[in-house]
């Protein structure tokens, strides 16, 4: 269906290929993952096959890309329309319409359908998305998973043999996010669509792929059987790292394959509890808010929400999207609006937002610090370029803000508000656009920062990232605070937030593969 | 026993009579509507009798009340109601204060204090007695403006601005398509501002003044640049802009056709308002123009192969919404061609306006839409569970702000 053949794709400006020499061949019907570290031409590749690069991106692509008997250097994406869907990370940034049935005809409407057929094909589709309840209403009033799931109706609905997913639900809360995936392996069993997907979060949808793509970061390729693939990447969700770890073979994909061998695993760690992290040196009560209240208008955000904060601990705030975790972070730290409650604390409240570009506006990443250590005016505290070289080292100074990774963008910001000498940091949603290093790199500077004495407090929907950094959770759900506790406790009895190992080994309470790693070696010494 | 029975055939006339009585929810064509409230405008600018311009209000209120769905922009008639007051008081105003003649027999509300003004400025007046005959006349005077105003704004209440828009000659696909897209990044906008507002007071110090506005205005700007380029990265994957192959005498054609007809409309427009240019110079030269940018745009509508989903039917009922305003039209130009003063009465001498009986029927017909439109079908916003769903809290405090 999808044929690369000795793929070179160059951007301009760029000394090195994107992508070197790739040949691929991806069969009818399959789900492809494509899988690697941020910045390796994941999204290149994806933007490939229906022509965006580099007809839309500009670059040179030498070699051949041919969909469905096509080339993509004759036809321009839109001439590829009824062969390739395409649905972005964030759906509302490519709607062009304003309600859900006009958005699952546009597509049509361009290919020139007959206006009894677009009605059939809308209706099939409403019905194979679950959508039908939602089909007058306006785009801007869906939840993320119901947009996400109106995008993949829109690229299926012009009967588009091969869809492509950059990300579709790396926006998204667990529950949403499985929707989402249901519905793409739905569309792969019933409709025979070849369906490409990008994916940071690999342990949501490596269950679900035939094959797999990893591109190791040298611009080259490796397609085969995930299986196989997965003996030798870089990155692997933490059920495949678990299995590499217990050099199972074949590799377990899904937590019921793992949980099914796990046994013999779950009788020697029985009886062992995990190591807990190094506490920080002192454990001072840092914030104190006592009933929050954040209404907009009639909706009621967070009700009458209590929260204490002690040095040295990271907190996971989680819950599905609007279920106020954002609202009670922007309280808190003052700049969001608060109806009621009080908020005690002796220093100062630092907040990353969800979006850290909104905070950047000068031309430089030297300027921006300048401005950071101007801002906080002449004290001794840590300057912004050293705390910006501790977090994310090797950021150059007259690199665009613009221009960086999501994670040197995370950096930048962090070190920005850090600068300020907060004792309190909230971080708003961080993990988002992150792959496994940046998380990794994320979690060791967050377990440092606590460690000096500070409280952190992280909104995240990322399971995986939750159980291996924070020390408690609270889960809010419809403004209130749900569960509040030790990470373990909280997690491992919760089925959407309990991360991928606790699922196997339940109901031990390991989180990490680093846990049981460590509790191993700990029994075999 | 001879049974009572009804024939068949007359059963199925009565079914046939009560669909057409109780017809199914469905959106009226847009143009239908467009066509009814110009229609109405065209009969209102013939008179500034006061009642008939307040049996067409009233008309214009009932419709659009009858006949309006519950979307956000179906509210809108109100704001027209208020535009349409101001202008009325505005003109009032304008009149009291600069004046007019006075006739011996007119009755003085008041005086304003009078403005002397330099023996060149002669003519004008400012200030002075205020006669009940002027303010009336200036008031009736408005009203017909402010009925204008209405008919506008009724049709911008029944009729769906998109759909509207997809009547639009093929030609000029491109334009309604940058509108749309327009109405659906401006609340994006205000939303980015909102956000990025609200992330400054994060940043100790904080800028002021022309640097707090950059610190503002650059993330917006990015922001917004960064969505649209994804959008028509998304737009030309899904097929925007896939056109016929048109043969390149057609697009000489079609651009001869429409540089011709411009200038002609321009011309024709320039002699219409000089009367010195020869008569060939107007009406006939603005004609040929106007049907020469018709062509054009024909021709050129070829190219676009795009069609609608749902396209809107033009049935019986939009003929008669349609028809009903330009009878209304129709009557009440013949009526002022054939008596003029029952259609602008006087106020001097002071005396109360008649209404004339076939200029108020005609007027009246044109509230037939509220009877022969279908009822326009209601949006289900409180079907399904997102509709009670918080905005996203990111989101919702920027849109307030």
């Amino acid at each position: 269906m999808i044929e690369f053949d000795r793929v070179t794709i160059t951007y301009p400006g760029s000394s090195a290929p994107v992508l070197r020499d790739v040949s691929l061949r991806i069969d009818e019907g399959e789900l492809c993952l494509v899988v690697g570290a941020t910045g390796v031409g994941k999204s290149t590749l994806l933007g490939a096959v229906n022509g965006l690069v580099p007809h839309f991106t500009g670059g040179h692509l030498a070699g051949e890309v041919r969909v469905g008997g096509l080339r993509t250097s004759e036809h321009p994406p839109r001439d590829l329309a009824h062969l390739v869907g395409l649905v972005g990370q964030d759906p509302l940034s490519g709607f062009v319409t304003d309600t859900v049935e006009d958005e699952l005809a546009y597509t049509m409407e361009q290919l020139g359908l007959a206006p009894d057929v677009m009605r059939k094909r809308v209706e099939e589709t409403l019905d194979l998305l679950g959508l039908a309840d939602l089909r007058r209403r306006p785009l801007h009033d869906l939840s993320g998973g119901q947009q996400q799931r109106v995008a993949i109706g829109a690229a299926l609905t012009s009967h588009s043999k091969v869809l492509v997913l950059d990300e579709p639900t790396s926006a998204l809360d667990p529950t949403a996010a499985e929707d989402v995936l249901a519905a793409i392996t739905r569309i792969v069993h019933d409709l025979g669509v070849t369906v490409l997907l990008a994916e940071h979060r690999l342990e949501r949808v490596v269950q679900y792929a035939d094959r797999v793509i990893h591109l190791p970061g040298d611009g080259t390729a490796v397609a085969g059987d995930p299986a196989d693939v997965f003996q030798r990447t870089s990155i692997a969700p933490p059920v495949i790292e678990l299995g590499r770890l217990l050099h199972w073979t074949p590799l377990p994909m899904s937590v019921r394959d793992a949980r099914r061998r796990a046994g013999p695993v779950r009788d020697r760690l029985a009886g062992l509890v995990p190591v807990p992290r190094a506490p920080g040196a002192t454990a001072d009560p840092l914030l104190a808010a006592r009933g929050i209240v954040v209404r907009y208008g009639d909706t009621v955000a967070v009700r009458g929400v209590d929260l204490h904060l002690t040095a040295g601990t990271v907190t996971a705030l989680m819950g599905r999207n609007g279920s106020g975790k954002s609202s009670l972070l922007w309280a808190i730290q003052g700049a969001g609006r608060r109806q009621a409650g009080a908020v005690e604390t002796a220093g100062r409240v630092g907040l990353v937002p969800q979006t850290p570009a909104d905070l950047l506006y000068l031309d430089t990443v030297r300027a921006e610090l300048d401005t950071a250590d101007r801002e906080a005016g002449s004290d001794e505290r840590t300057k912004a370029r050293t705390l910006l070289d501790r977090i994310a080292p090797g950021i150059p100074d007259h690199i665009h803000p613009r221009d960086l990774s999501e994670g040197q963008r995370l950096a930048l910001v962090l070190a920005i508000q850090l600068r300020a000498g907060p004792t309190v940091v909230l971080l708003d949603e961080p993990t988002r656009g992150l792959d496994y290093a940046a998380k990794r790199s994320l979690r060791g500077v967050l377990h440092d920062l606590a460690r000096e004495g500070r409280a952190l407090v992280v909104a995240t929907h990322d399971v995986e990232f939750v159980a291996s950094t924070a020390d408690r959770v609270v889960v809010m759900g419809d403004g209130d605070v749900v569960a509040d506790g030790p990470t373990a406790e909280v997690v491992v009895a919760s089925p959407a937030f309990a991360p991928q190992v606790a699922k196997i080994l339940s109901p031990l309470a390991f989180l990490t593969v680093e846990a049981v790693e460590d509790a191993l070696e700990q029994a075999a010494s | 026993m001879p049974a009572v029975v009804v024939p068949v055939d007359r059963l199925g006339r009565l079914l046939v009579m009560r669909r057409a009585l109780n017809p199914l929810p469905r959106a009226l064509h847009p143009m239908a509507w467009w066509v009814w409230a110009i229609g109405l405008g065209a009969a209102v600018s013939q008179t500034d009798n006061p009642l008939l311009l307040l049996v067409a209000l009233a008309v214009l209120a009932y419709v659009v009340t009858v006949r309006r769905t519950d979307a956000p922009w179906a509210r809108g008639l109100k704001y027209y109601f208020w535009l349409a007051l101001i202008v009325v008081l505005l003109r009032v105003i304008f009149r009291s204060v600069f004046g007019g003649a006075i006739g011996t027999n007119d009755h003085i509300l008041f005086h304003l204090p009078q403005v002397p003004l330099p023996h060149w400025a002669a003519d004008v007046q400012l200030g002075g007695p205020v006669s009940l005959e002027n303010a009336l006349s200036a008031a009736t005077d408005g009203m017909r403006l402010a009925v204008l105003l209405c008919c506008i704004g009724a049709a911008n209440a029944l009729a769906n601005p998109r759909r509207a828009l997809r009547v639009l000659p093929g030609a000029l696909y491109e334009l309604g398509v940058a509108v749309v897209v327009c109405m659906s990044v401006a609340p994006q906008l205000v939303e980015s501002i909102g956000r990025v507002r609200r992330a400054r007071r994060l940043r100790a110090g904080g800028a002021t003044g022309w640097r707090s506005l950059r610190a503002i205005a650059i993330p917006v700007v990015e922001d917004a640049f960064e969505r649209s380029l994804r959008l028509a990265a998304a737009m030309d994957a899904r097929g925007y802009g896939r056109r016929g192959e048109v043969p390149a005498r057609t697009r000489h054609v079609t651009t001869g056709c429409l540089l011709a007809g411009m200038a002609g409309l321009c011309a024709g427009t320039y002699g219409l308002l000089d009367r010195t240019t020869p008569a060939l110079l107007g009406f006939p030269t603005m004609l040929i123009g106007g049907t020469l940018c018709c062509i054009g745009l024909g021709i050129g509508g070829r190219r676009v192969t795009s069609t609608h989903y749902r396209p809107d039917p033009w049935r019986t009922p939009e003929w008669l919404v349609a028809g009903s305003g330009l009878l209304a039209a129709g009557a009440l130009i013949g009526a002022s061609m054939a008596d003029a003063g029952a259609l602008t009465p006087s106020f001097t001498p002071l005396s109360w306006p008649s209404l004339p009986l076939l200029p108020t029927v005609a007027i009246l017909v044109a509230a037939l839409p509220a009877f022969v439109a279908p009822p326009p079908p209601m949006e289900q916003r409180a079907v399904g569970t997102g509709a009670a769903r918080p905005r996203l809290p990111s989101r919702a405090p920027g849109v307030a702000a």
